[in-house]
């Protein structure tokens, strides 16, 4: 079995390790604990500020400390730094263009037992819609460490989506190589294109050797930006495959199905089917549950692909 | 007040307690901590204060209401309405689990007796002056209660909460904070202080009444003097010990959010187990 790791941990890790070359602060709200800010608080607790509970002061005191000229990392729960903050982060950090880069850890319904309250399954889509934003939604451990890295040495506000739930580490650190903005083409396919993000995209593996099984060629695709998307990958995907799948552990409102259905609407109409959570709220249980609950697995990624193909 | 009623107040606090852990040890999950700390709070609000509470018509709009603001402590309130009869005792086990109606935090959709759902820290608290305004309107006589952490009062949305409590004189809204002074990275003056608490809340002219939060007696006499205050919301500013009655979970900010294990979690009940044995034959 693959090394297993929540992207949280190497949120930590990587600010440590970073923390190091660059003169980062990192500020949290109360969660350092479970955020993992704690690891870089050990290590640099003079570039740690604990504003309390209270994420949106916690968001514009970020605009602030960046526009003396350093890089900010404000961490806390997606639902309350994309959620309860939003409306800083519109205007503190996404209007001024200021060199924020929001941590937001425990993304999605793999939160778990915590339940609906504490699920945030419209943060992509919230972040997406701010102008300057850039919002990227590591798969795994080696992809998360070098988003990090990628929105230090960006000029501009960054959102960085991770999870709670340890995941498996997909990606060869030594040959990774992380563009902002850029897909990553897993494996070739010529019958459907299998497009996610974060912990989806272990699964659509799972998926697209499911369908080889059946003779479906998938070609999969991880999309860690989600914005600014790579239209280039998905337009060549929709071109040589004919059909789309996209997954995502969010709302199928205003995240990466959407993003993806936009792109293709506006260049390279197909039919494609969206994965995600069907616009309901989650609710407590155990993770691995949650996701089978929500059909948010590699056999839903499957169906929906022979769905798809169907209306080729 | 009545030695017997005291007695038996106390008991049901206990009784709570032991809910509060059976639940966080069954799920794996869930803030023992805190609910351990209010559990006193509740059993005075849920078996002397609260009126028109019917487990057979939860939504009575009669009824006095209660917000956890701190939803966290869902356990301790799902104890309490699991003792005032809202569902069925043996549910509690099924806390946080996908089948269950039990979330994590309060669900005012899916659990009886809930009258708000919270678990986004300081929005509970203006739910619960929306309550109490709305009962000013309809001329109902309702009483609102809230529960708030005092971490919890990091977040401005409290004090936006509190300014308008006290603008429209809602002397139907009663909160208490508890006062454990622990939140998840630490004792608060490490992290973001919000002291002092007594003062601010009557710079903010609300009626502050300071009381040990674990004593049944001081609550219920803090609550009886807020019914009578005219003009204003009152605070009860509970002096709570966070992990209350299970000796290592005291004052420590380690069990804010972590369940015990089986051993931990015996440990824990017998402790409770003592308690109320002791009281029972007093
Ligand atoms: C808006 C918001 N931010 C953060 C959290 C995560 N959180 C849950 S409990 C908690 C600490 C609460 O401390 P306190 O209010 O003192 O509660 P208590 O000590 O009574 O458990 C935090 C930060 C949350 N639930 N809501
Ligand atoms: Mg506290």
């Amino acid at each position: 079995m693959a090394n297993m790791k929540a992207t949280r941990e190497s949120y930590g890790e990587a600010l440590a390790k970073f923390g190091e070359e660059y003169d980062i602060v990192v500020l949290d709200a109360d969660l350092s604990k479970s955020t993992k800010t704690e690891t870089f608080k050990k290590k640099f607790p003079e570039r740690f500020i604990n504003v309390g509970i209270a994420e949106g002061n916690m968001m514009s005191v970020a605009a602030g400390i960046a526009s003396t000229g350093k890089v900010v990392f404000a961490s806390t729960f997606a639902m309350f730094a994309a959620g309860r903050a939003f409306e800083q982060v519109r205007n503190s950090i996404g209007y001024p263009n200021l060199n924020v880069k929001i941590g937001a850890t425990h993304a999605g319904i793999s939160v778990g037992e915590d339940g609906a309250s504490h699920q945030c399954l419209e943060d992509i889509a919230l972040m997406r819609s701010i102008p300057n934003m850039v919002v990227i939604n590591p798969a795994d451990h080696v992809e998360a460490m070098a988003a990090v890295k990628a929105a230090i040495l960006h000029d501009g506000p960054v959102y960085l989506r991770f999870g709670r739930l340890a995941v498996p580490v997909i990606f060869d650190e030594e040959t990774y190589k992380f563009e902002l903005g850029k897909g990553v083409q897993i494996s070739d396919g010529s019958d459907v294109s299998l497009i996610a993000t974060g912990l989806m995209v272990p699964e659509a593996i799972k998926a697209a050797e499911i369908l080889a099984s059946e003779g479906i060629s998938a070609r999969v695709i991880n999309i860690h930006t989600i914005k600014p998307i790579d239209v280039d990958i998905i337009v060549k995907a929709a071109r040589e495959t004919g059909a789309v799948v996209t997954a995502e552990e969010h709302n199928i409102i205003g995240g990466l199905g959407s993003a993806v259905a936009e792109v293709l609407c506006e260049n390279y109409p197909v039919p494609m089917q969206r994965v995600g959570t069907r616009d309901v709220f989650g609710r407590s249980g155990k993770p691995a549950e949650l996701l089978k609950m929500y059909n948010l697995t590699a056999d839903d990624i499957a169906n929906a692909a022979r769905e798809v193909i169907k209306r080729k | 007040m009545d030695k017997v009623l005291k007695k038996e107040l106390m008991i049901i606090a206990n009784r709570i307690r032991k809910h509060a852990l059976l639940a966080v040890y069954s799920a794996n999950s869930g803030h023992p901590g805190g609910s351990l700390s209010i559990s006193d709070i509740l059993a005075v609000l849920y078996f002397k204060q609260m009126k028109n509470l019917d487990p057979k018509n939860p939504k009575n709009p009669d009824r006095d209401r209660l917000v956890l603001s701190k939803g966290h402590c869902a356990p301790a309130l799902y104890g309490a309405l699991a003792e005032k009869g809202f569902f069925p005792k043996e549910d509690i086990s099924s806390f946080r689990q996908a089948h269950s109606y039990l979330q994590g935090h309060p669900d005012m959709k899916g659990v009886p007796g809930v009258d708000m759902s919270t678990g986004s820290l300081g929005q509970g608290i203006s739910a619960a002056c929306g309550m109490a305004i709305a009962g000013k309107l309809a001329n109902k006589d309702y009483r609102v209660y809230a529960i708030l952490g005092d971490g919890e009062l990091e977040e401005g949305q409290v004090w936006e909460a509190a300014m308008f409590a006290a603008q429209y004189k809602l002397d139907n809204l009663t909160a208490f904070v508890d006062f454990n002074n622990l939140q998840i990275d630490g004792k608060l003056c490490d992290v973001c202080s919000p002291l002092p608490i007594d003062k601010k809340f009557e710079a903010f002219n609300w009626h502050v009444i300071t009381i040990d939060g674990h004593d049944v007696e001081q609550i219920d006499n803090a609550i009886e003097e807020a019914k009578t205050i005219k003009g204003k919301p009152t605070l009860i500013l509970a002096n709570c010990v966070k992990g209350k009655n299970v000796s290592f979970m005291e004052n420590q900010p380690q069990w804010h959010g972590s369940a015990p294990n089986k051993e931990q979690y015996e440990a824990a009940v017998a402790e409770i187990d003592a308690i109320i044995k002791e009281l029972e034959v007093m």
